[in-house]
């Protein structure tokens, strides 16, 4: 069956319309008293309008749009995670590379289709870069703390994030000039698993998962939250190369995948002694606490899909 | 580059500011780029914690770390305010050129004070008591200079003196948090990391309040500011 990303949106729209109409009906049973949770949940609800038409849009501009987006999201992710991780005055050679070179580097070889370095500039050469960087300023105050740190950002805002528009560039047999619908399929499938958790959690949620790391997180929530994300990559199987099984594997993979990238985000947001990474998007918080799990899962899809499709 | 060191009081010096009209469309236009790129490039996120963007005078005491703290926090104020705010900043740095002087007069719409005591028989601050007289408020950093670490210097007496010249004007403390990492010194190329401008509640000068403890307590004010915003 042909798959068109239209009919993707048109169904996430129909789902949104539904999960809109829940938050009125639940916020009209309120009568006007305040409920801290639904109100969250209404603004969730309509950043998520927001964040499917800009994902839409740039959709419907095509590849170069698509790049691009994910260009400036790895922007707002870096600024987040650099600014809540206290750097001192001898980093900023590495921070300006960070910021001016590697961020835009990284993204024109997805540009120009440069897979071999796309795959190991950050890895291997910023990675040896940075510290030298670092070390030019003469600070030996915490060095090895300093330079994990923008090393660290960069690999996860950068790197990581930069394997989703890299999914345009897959040459797969007979799936040729419908690579958008892997990002659509990759996104909706990890991103809806972040939502079933927050609802299972919030319905049935007892027992916690890792009470130190993230209170939000319950074993009911993310049992529930994977069961359901994995089925319904599976049932959207006819949108990827995947047969049924294989769509149900590689989703219930990118779940668990996202599910972990929260939980090791969530230690450094703990560690920091904040809640959010910052306050981009109206009821979730920054760009990267709606990001995490994708940064974990999207490398993993990518070479996955590399490995044994293309 | 915007230092509003004021002399202690007694030595009177000249005004250094020229005499400012409204600024026109093409100004607010070439201030818009500038304004931007500074929310672009730090989120410019401000909280109103204490008081609210309410078309009043005011007086903006600040934390300075970075030449480019007031124009963040003169682009956290929406433009109505913007408009009537004005930023105090030395005339050394500021007359310097031809750039600088057409920057902080046509676009930053600035009051230019002299730090280097050029007559000594004026009052440093008449320019700035010009602007209040004229219905604008103003932006003023009271520690006198950038302070390249944590908390703040000892505040400087303009605020005080100002403060017993125009009780009417509401004196908003602001603090700005991570501007100095954006902008380290002697740096030229900014960083994108996003700054928090947090505005607290307006202090009022007692009819008997002493100067020394007017000052210790906007300082200390200001510095609570911060423990909160953080």
């Amino acid at each position: 069956m042909q798959a068109n990303p239209l009919a993707v949106f048109a169904g996430i729209g129909a789902l949104l319309a539904l999960a809109s109409l829940i938050g009125f009906v639940l916020k009209w049973r309120c009568r006007g008293a305040d409920n801290p949770v639904i109100d969250n949940l209404n603004a969730r609800i309509n950043a998520w309008w927001v964040m499917v038409a800009v994902l839409g849009g740039a959709f419907w501009l095509g590849h170069g749009a698509v790049i691009l987006l994910f260009c400036a999201v790895s922007f707002f992710a870096l600024r987040e995670f650099i600014t809540l991780t206290p750097t001192r005055g001898s980093d900023y050679p590495a921070l300006v590379a960070a910021f001016y070179f590697v961020l835009p580097a990284q993204y024109l070889l997805i540009a120009y289709d440069w897979y071999g370095l796309f795959s190991i500039f950050v890895p291997v050469y910023v990675f040896l870069l940075l510290p030298i960087l670092a070390s030019l300023g003469g600070d030996t105050t915490a060095f090895l703390e300093r330079t994990a740190k923008v090393q660290w950002g960069t690999m996860i805002a950068v790197f990581c994030i930069s394997h989703v528009p890299a999914l345009l560039n897959l040459d797969i047999p007979e799936y040729a000039g419908r690579n958008l619908l892997l990002i659509a399929w990759l996104v909706l499938v990890v991103q809806l698993s972040d939502v079933l958790q927050y609802v299972c959690g919030k319905l049935f949620g007892k027992r916690r998962i890792a009470p130190r790391l993230s209170p939000s997180k319950t074993v009911e929530g993310f049992a529930g939250g994977i069961a359901l994300a994995t089925l319904t990559g599976a049932a959207l199987y006819w949108i990827t190369p995947f047969n049924l099984w294989q769509a149900a594997l590689i989703a219930l993979i990118v779940t668990l995948l996202g599910f972990f990238g929260g939980l090791v985000m969530s230690a450094i947001k703990r560690d920091r002694g904040v809640k959010d990474w910052g306050h981009m998007i109206e009821g979730h918080g920054g760009m990267l606490d709606r990001l995490d799990s994708v940064c974990f899962a999207a490398p993993v899809f990518f070479h996955l899909l590399r490995w044994g499709w293309a | 580059m915007n230092d509003p060191q004021i002399p202690p009081p007694g030595e009177d010096l000249p005004a250094a500011a020229v005499p400012r009209s409204r600024p026109s469309r093409a100004q607010r236009l070439l201030a818009w780029p500038i304004t931007g790129f500074a929310r672009l490039l730090t989120g410019a996120r401000s909280l109103w914690r204490g008081c609210a963007p309410e078309p009043k005078q005011r007086i903006y005491f600040a934390n300075h770390c970075s030449h480019a703290d007031f124009v963040l926090l003169w682009s956290s104020l929406p433009p109505a305010l913007r408009a009537r705010t004005r930023p105090v900043a030395g005339a050394d740095y500021w007359q310097q050129g031809r750039l600088r002087p057409f920057l902080i007069h046509r676009v930053f719409h600035g009051v230019l004070v002299d730090r280097e005591l050029h007559d000594r028989h004026s009052n440093p601050l008449q320019p700035l008591l010009d602007a209040l007289a004229g219905g604008d408020s103003l932006i003023i950093f009271p520690e006198g200079t950038r302070n390249p670490g944590e908390g703040l210097l000892p505040f400087k007496s303009g605020l005080y003196r100002l403060a017993r010249a125009c009780p009417q004007v509401e004196l908003v403390p602001v603090w700005i948090a991570n501007l100095n990492r954006v902008m380290p010194k002697g740096r030229v190329l900014p960083l994108p990391l996003l700054c928090t401008v947090t505005f607290g509640t307006p202090l009022t000068l007692g009819p008997d309040e002493r100067k020394e403890a007017f000052l210790a307590r906007a300082r200390e004010t200001l510095l609570n500011l911060a423990t909160e915003a953080d």
